[in-house]
């Protein structure tokens, strides 16, 4: 009886849900299967295998698993030695890599532009130590830079908060009964961060995976994600039975990769904070 | 020793990394000159100008609405809808995280254009159309903060309240809501700052004369952006650095602590 | 608790107290391009009529096809170009201009509207903004001057890497139509698969496809040359004067951006009163400062220095203007085409 009356709290929420998450959602799945003039059709879902669509798919799910892997290289050891750091409050951490995104997106994008950019600092600063140029703008490379650039917290944050769940005394113990330093790694550490490691794989693959405005401000225009056809079929081509088709055959995606992850761990994920 | 200034070179260089395109934005904010590639001296221009123009106000007071309200009704909601969720059965959870999972997983593109088109069939487009749009995409980020911490909160000594004779309102403020309450404070900060951050849904739900920051800067990005939009953004940014670092280790924070 | 509680239910109360407001019936809602008026305008409108100006800015004209078509705001006025007002007045959006109640149209010069009748041909929609032409802006120091009169400049191996292309779809295109000799216009497929191969063969040798961040490339030096309005163009040579601009002699496109009012407009009155305001002396010269494109206010144009009047990028001369075709609306088909066409481009290696 109880539990049907806390239940209920959620009242509220499940019409906003119905209204604002799952209506839109039937909406563009309405789109996805009519024409233009309204009549039932296949084909803006099929149209996810003509080459050029194809093409940028696969080259959205290239980009952003390298840039997941990268996150998931950069942030774990990050994770371990901010958690050796014993710091006093946890939310002092994730407050810092929470804090550049105060700055808006799109500025902080353009920063990177000009920093990289031919004549930029970054490129100076390596003439006159007279290294190489890094001429990266404009090619995929750039775009993954940038993407790691915006997702790296998504990563580091629940990776960091596993691990700041890990009891020392679990640690201490495994230590007493002779583990070695890479035995309690592999056998304890690694395992225990799991969850917060698939949460963080999830939450740098999907943005990835849909992102437009990296590729359209640091491609140079020459870096074609599925993304950016969605965003051209909406907002160019005023075909929106198009971009609805091809969303939602992006949606099968995040969704099937989503499930891949979780089966893989069951456990529950770790949150961001 | 070896080992602890790598570490520290390793964390200067993410921080570096991670600092570095705002070390340059506040820069810009000083630089008298309207082209974004030569310097021309200190100048605090820019602020100026910015208070004396009214679209600019417009469009940060704007932001600073939408963000807070929206930040604000979604943590109550958020909050009240995890409590619901947590005491469903298996199936009910999982049906309602499914659906609180789309906003995440949609792109921003989808998820505004999708809104627009049922919110045109049924009023016209203003700032409580963002605002409900805001609302939406926030509200996932206050449940998957407030849940896990529910999911760790002790429910026995809650049931032993209530056994002792509690009322189950005063149970809930004396043992559950303080073990969620740091969920709800990272759920609702969450959602300042995707709220602060987003463009795309904002762009398509807009009503006309209507502007965040996020959708002055888009259309300017193509023509040169306006120098003072670097200042306004600098601005926000001390504010947050502010407000977090208060949170942090303000007097509430140290009591926190201590607990 | 309950303090918390109580400090949220006040902050609703107020919030709630905000969504009481509906507009006041004396608005006036705008559609223009980015960064397309001077702010200080509206402020002086406002202050002037007494009427509340809702202005809409959007990037692209396709893009303002799709705001406009999805029908979820009612704007009064739009500026946008030529091929898409055409656009629109075929599909009947557009409602006829009382050009009596607009006194100061008679500051602007006859030959735009002269100029407006490839889109507008009675002259009874549109009233013309600011116009230009698409060329290419190159930096002395890094191009031969003596072969940027043509489009072939831009497939010249030599500057591999230094190009930056429009990164938009009628233009793009009409580089390659125009080097081929063809109506920037046309609808022939063998045409237009010809233009794509150019463009493709192109791509390697591309910079950036960029639209108005070009003159920014340009002036930090960051590329040889662009394609870029001849605004843009007026613009970036202010700032960095090893730049220069020149239109191809195989001719280009001319656009003019103007305004209408489109069916949706529920304050008619209050749009001819802005259009009229915009008209005046003293309020064109704002905008012309801060756009920097070439006005048909004549008003405008006279009190300008002898040298400004006669820069040939910012006022393209009359031969220049008289080689360039204007952009027109195509059919849905032939539309798809060049979407297509476009996307293959973008995606090719």
């Amino acid at each position: 009886m109880r539990n049907l009356k806390r239940q209920l709290l959620a009242g509220p929420y499940l019409l906003w849900m119905t209204g604002f998450i799952l209506l839109p959602v039937a909406v563009i799945l309405y789109y996805a299967f009519t024409t233009t003039s309204g009549s039932f059709t296949f084909l803006n879902i099929s149209s996810i295998t003509f080459s050029v669509h194809l093409k940028a798919l696969i080259l959205s799910l290239k980009l952003a698993l390298i840039c997941t892997v990268i996150c998931l290289v950069l942030s774990y050891p990050l994770a371990m030695i901010l958690n050796g750091m014993k710091t006093k409050s946890q939310g002092f951490i994730v407050f810092v890599f929470i804090l550049p995104m105060w700055m808006n997106f799109m500025l902080r994008i353009l920063a990177w532009k000009m920093l990289l950019s031919n004549n930029g600092v970054i490129n100076s600063l390596l003439g006159t130590l007279g290294l190489p140029k890094l001429d990266i703008l404009n090619t995929p490379a750039a775009v993954v830079f940038c993407m790691v650039y915006d997702f790296l917290p998504f990563m580091i944050l629940p990776i960091y908060n596993a691990m700041a769940r890990i009891q020392t005394d679990t640690i201490e113990a495994a230590r007493d009964l002779g583990a070695g330093t890479i035995t309690i790694f592999f056998k304890i550490i690694v395992p225990l961060t799991m969850s917060g490691v698939v949460s963080g794989i999830i939450m740098v693959f999907v943005p990835a995976l849909t992102s437009f405005a990296v590729s359209d401000l640091l491609g140079g225009g020459k870096v074609l994600l599925i993304g950016n056809v969605i965003e051209q079929a909406f907002m160019q081509e005023y075909n929106w039975n198009l971009g609805s088709g091809l969303s939602f055959v992006l949606m099968i995606f995040v969704i099937a990769s989503m499930a891949l992850m979780n089966s893989w761990e069951d456990e529950g994920r770790t949150g961001v904070w | 020793m070896v080992r602890k200034s790598a570490e520290r070179i390793y964390l200067f260089l993410i921080f570096l990394f991670l600092y570095l395109p705002i070390g340059v934005l506040i820069v810009l904010s000083f630089n008298n000159s309207k082209s974004k590639v030569h310097w021309g001296g200190f100048t605090l221009n820019w602020y100026k100008r910015l208070f004396s123009s009214s679209s600019i106000m417009e469009a940060f007071y704007t932001t600073i609405w939408i963000t807070l309200a929206s930040a604000l009704i979604a943590t109550l909601l958020g909050t009240f809808a995890a409590l619901g969720i947590d005491a469903m059965k298996k199936r009910g959870q999982a049906i309602m995280l499914g659906a609180t999972n789309i906003p995440l997983l949609n792109a921003d593109i989808v998820t505004g254009i999708s809104m627009m088109l049922l919110f045109v069939r049924f009023t016209r487009l203003g700032m409580n159309t963002v605002l409900i749009a805001h609302i939406t995409f926030n509200i996932p980020y206050v449940i998957l903060n407030v849940l896990p911490k529910l999911k760790q909160s002790s429910r026995t000594t809650y049931e032993a309240a209530l056994d002792l004779g509690a009322t189950p309102l005063y149970a809930f403020y004396k043992i559950i809501w303080p073990q969620i309450l740091p969920g709800v404070l990272s759920g609702f900060l969450m959602s300042m700052t995707m709220s602060l951050d987003d463009f795309s849904v904002t762009y398509f739900t807009k009503g006309a004369g209507i502007n965040t920051l996020s959708t002055m800067i888009y259309t300017e990005m193509r023509k040169g952006i306006r120098p003072e939009m670097y200042a306004l953004s600098t601005i926000l940014f001390l504010i947050a650095l502010l407000l977090l670092l208060f949170l942090n280790f303000g007097p509430s924070a140290r009591k926190e602590l201590h607990h | 608790m309950k303090k918390t509680l109580l400090l949220l239910f006040a902050i609703l109360a107020v919030f709630c107290a905000g969504c009481g407001k509906k507009d006041s019936p004396n608005t006036l809602t705008v559609l223009n391009y980015g960064k397309y008026m001077e702010p200080k305008v509206l402020d002086m409108f406002e202050e002037e009529t007494g009427i509340k100006v809702e202005y809409e800015e959007y990037i692209t004209p396709e893009n303002m096809y799709t705001k406009y078509k999805a029908g979820a705001i009612d704007y009064d006025l739009v500026c946008t170009s030529d091929y898409m007002i055409e656009k629109l007045i075929q599909e009947g959006e557009v409602l006829e201009m009382d050009y009596n109640k607009i006194p100061f149209t008679e500051n602007l010069e006859q030959t735009y509207f002269d100029f407006s009748k490839s889109f507008d041909p009675e002259n009874k929609y549109t009233l013309p903004y600011f116009f230009g032409t698409v060329g290419i802006l190159y930096n002395k120091d890094m191009v031969d001057a003596t072969k940027v009169d043509s489009w072939d400049i831009l497939w010249d191996k030599e500057y591999s890497d230094k190009i930056i292309m429009a990164d938009s779809v009628r233009d793009s295109f009409m580089v390659a139509l125009k080097r081929l000799g063809y109506s920037l216009n046309t609808s022939e497929e063998e045409k237009l698969r010809e233009a794509q191969k150019l463009l493709i063969e192109q791509k390697p040798m591309v910079y950036s496809y960029l639209v108005d961040e070009a003159q920014d490339e340009m002036i930090a030096e960051n590329a040889a040359m662009a394609v870029v309005y001849s605004g843009e163009a007026g613009y970036a040579l202010e700032y960095n004067d090893k730049l220069a601009f020149s239109v191809p002699k195989e001719g280009s496109n001319m656009w003019i951006d103007s305004w209408f009012i489109p069916k949706s407009a529920k304050h008619t009155e209050n749009a001819e009163k802005f259009l009229n305001f915009l008209c005046r002396k003293d309020i064109a010269m704002l905008n012309f400062d801060y756009v920097y494109y070439a006005t048909p206010n004549i008003q405008v144009k006279e009190a300008l220095d002898q040298e400004l009047q006669e820069n040939p990028t910012i006022f393209p001369p009359k031969e220049t203007l008289d080689n360039c075709e204007v952009l027109k609306p195509l059919d849905d088909e032939t539309t798809m085409k060049y979407n297509l066409y476009w996307k293959e481009i973008k995606s090719a290696d």
